[in-house]
């Protein structure tokens, strides 16, 4: 059916209003702040596993969301579709964070509370590597082929049989089109005069570290050891030396609507949102020296019950249906991992369709790089560092 | 027998609970810290994956590698005190001898910040303190401030944040040492030629010590272990030793060298409150 296919009438209604979710986004620094109050015991779902329900653990922003209704349209038409409820958490705030507080259960095989989790690359990868993932029942997840044939086979799951792609992030520069009329383009722009005491750059160690070694020149495939300390002394020395204020997840978003920042190490989606916002007065672009790109990964934790993975699988299936991708695409604004979507993407919002940042060209794609991944003993390692670096 | 039994059982019977409740919640997690304390990794394991070694070495490496974090803590919780006994001493006075039928309502308002989270009047202050706040611009056009200088992310900010955020924990028990001092007493002073001065410091100040340790105390404890205002407040020059805590936990996934940590902080903090109690004497705290 035609009218299906299209937008649902609340998304419509959140894209036509220029997605006025200031209200959440003016939250955006209380994200942080429930990540600390996470951080001190609080596990975020709830609600209890039932035959019915498949319980979400999801990043922030980063499902389409009406602010009006406060609902998830998408979501909805999931549960009006399978009869399936889902109970979906906004309580994915740091990789390590979330892995800190679930990993006890994991290790003694207690439910965490979530049939379904979005880690991100790397640590999707700790997570296979530890066993504390289910294989799919592909059976249940038809439209797994439509994932986009350059993040079909990555190296910690090279059949796609514990993972699929949620939005691919890249991460570059943004900023204040007042403060930075002619944009940031490269790291010497970032750190021009008028952002002295106003940088602030990602706790995401991947995407900070990697675009300033991407600034540098080293190919991010192969980094080594010495590189990427080197790189992390030129972050502390920008610390010491009060150029970056900050080191922040989410809440970078909220230091640049209130003026406290100027410039960022940053993620696309935040960005074009913040634009959106804010009448044009955010800007983002890949740096001409390359960004990063990440995946964050849907999954099922090894303690799901049996009904807890088959609800899960059918909700990856249901996200997995270019129409609905596109939807979501067309309100968090990352890259989206399914085939197809750019098409039905046209029938909604035309204007995305075009969009490098949601559907990346080859030409802009080359310019997007991963880093490598590392040994559990580099994991440590190299997060110490980039901790110390912070003043931790 | 049948009747003395059941008095002597009574009393640990009401107890039971506070005990299973301490022991489950207190005690286990303190062991459990303690034997963590001492791991390291094991060779070839994952992230996270530690064994018992009893390696004690740990306790030396977290503390020489934190130590400017231990002691830029110990700084800023000393600071946010003594700010907080200044703002506290004359607010509780006030509210215990000259406040009449406003008493009551001055009481809820001291306590009232309590009705709304920790987190969301710590972020009200970087909102305060921020670009877009009154003051920043403000102090800028009086040429307090320059163009380019800001209050978040520096010390200031933390240290404000954290006397703001414990001052009830100081004028609580401040008043309530203040409000029990026998008014006849300061009349006795005056009678004895006391001026103003004199009876205050001679009668209502050391009447009102107690007060003074326990609302001290109960500021510089939590004080010292807080990371939420160097979190939401500081910049990366100004993290707290709570705040190397959590980085080792959650990012570093290096539970042993945190679990070190927390038992030198705790072991800092119980020193120096000894310390400060044997000097300020114990009698009636409050």
């Amino acid at each position: 059916m035609a009218t299906e296919r299209s937008l649902s009438p609340e998304a419509r209604s959140i894209l036509g209003a220029g997605i006025s979710r200031r209200s959440v986004l003016a939250g955006a620094g209380g994200l942080g702040a429930a990540s600390l109050l996470a951080a001190c015991g609080g596990s975020g779902g709830d609600a209890a596993s039932s035959e019915n329900t498949v319980r979400w653990g999801n990043w922030p922003l980063y499902l389409d969301f009406d602010a009006d209704t406060k609902k998830y349209p998408t979501l909805d038409k999931f549960t009006t579709q399978t009869g399936i409820d889902a109970a979906y958490f906004e309580d994915y705030n740091d990789n390590d964070e979330f892995f800190g507080k679930v990993q006890a259960q994991l290790k003694l095989g207690e439910d965490i509370g979530y049939d379904v989790v979005t880690p991100t690359d790397w640590m999707a990868a700790r997570w296979i590597r530890l066993g504390y993932s289910q294989k799919f029942d592909l059976a249940n997840i038809p439209n797994a082929g439509n994932i986009l044939d350059s993040l079909a086979s990555p190296s910690y799951d090279p059949n796609r049989e514990s993972t699929l792609t949620w939005q691919g992030i890249m991460s570059g520069f943004g900023w204040n089109t007042e403060k930075n009329p002619k944009g940031i383009h490269t790291l010497d722009e970032l750190f021009a005069p008028q952002n002295k005491g106003k940088i602030v750059v990602l706790t995401e160690m991947r995407d900070t570290i990697g675009v300033i070694l991407l600034a540098q020149g080293v190919d991010i495939t192969k980094v080594t050891e010495d590189q990427f300390m080197n790189a992390v002394d030129f972050m502390a020395a920008k610390i010491s030396d009060g150029w970056i204020r900050g080191v922040k997840g989410n809440e970078y978003a909220e230091d640049l609507t209130s003026g406290d920042a100027t410039a960022v190490i940053g993620w696309s989606g935040d960005m074009f949102i913040l634009s959106s916002e804010n009448e044009g007065k955010f800007d983002f672009a890949i740096p001409d020296s390359g960004g990063t790109i990440s995946g964050d990964n849907l999954m099922i934790p090894s303690t799901a019950s049996a009904s807890g993975k088959a609800n899960g699988e059918k909700l990856i299936n249901y996200y997995y249906d270019p129409a609905v991708a596109a939807e979501v695409a067309a309100y968090v604004n990352y890259v989206c991992p399914v085939k197809g979507a750019q098409a039905e993407m046209e029938k909604i919002a035309p204007e995305l369709a075009t969009s490098e940042y949601i559907f990346p060209s080859d030409k802009t794609a080359s310019r997007l790089h991963v880093f490598r991944s590392l040994t559990p003993d580099e994991e440590t390692k190299w997060a110490e560092a980039f901790q110390k670096a912070q003043g931790n | 027998m049948s009747i003395t039994l059941p008095k002597v059982r009574v009393p640990y019977l009401l107890l039971f609970p506070g005990f299973a409740f301490l022991f489950t919640f207190f005690i286990l997690p303190i062991i459990n810290l303690a034997q963590t304390s001492t791991q390291t990794p094991i060779s070839g394991g994952d992230t996270g994956q530690y064994e018992q070694t009893l390696a004690f070495s740990n306790y030396v490496n977290a503390f020489i590698d934190n130590r400017e974090q231990f002691a830029r803590s110990f700084v800023y919780a000393t600071l946010a005190t003594i700010f907080a006994l200044a703002i506290a001493y004359p607010l509780a006075y006030a509210i215990a001898f000259k406040s009449g039928k406003f008493k009551n309502i001055l009481l809820v308002l001291v306590v009232a910040p309590f009705f709304t989270s920790f987190l969301l009047r710590t972020i009200a202050w970087k909102q305060i303190l921020g670009e877009e706040g009154f003051l920043v611009p403000t102090l800028r056009n009086l040429h307090i401030l320059g163009q380019q200088t800001t209050i978040t992310s520096t010390a200031v900010a933390v240290v404000a944040g954290m006397t703001y955020n414990f001052l009830p924990f100081m004028t609580l028990p401040l008043y309530a040492s203040l409000e029990r001092i026998d008014p006849r007493t300061i009349e006795a002073s005056g009678d004895l030629y006391a001026n103003g001065i004199t009876t205050f410091r001679r009668v209502t100040m050391p009447l009102s010590l107690p007060g003074v340790v326990a609302g001290t105390l109960l500021t510089f404890i939590p004080a010292a272990g807080d990371y939420v205002n160097a979190s939401i407040l500081g910049s990366p020059n100004t993290k707290m030793i709570g705040n190397v805590i959590e980085s080792r936990y959650f990012k570093i996934v290096d539970y042993p060298t945190a679990a070190a940590l927390s038992f030198t902080l705790m072991a800092a903090i119980l020193i120096l409150v000894t310390l400060y109690i044997r000097k300020a004497g114990t009698e009636e705290l409050v």
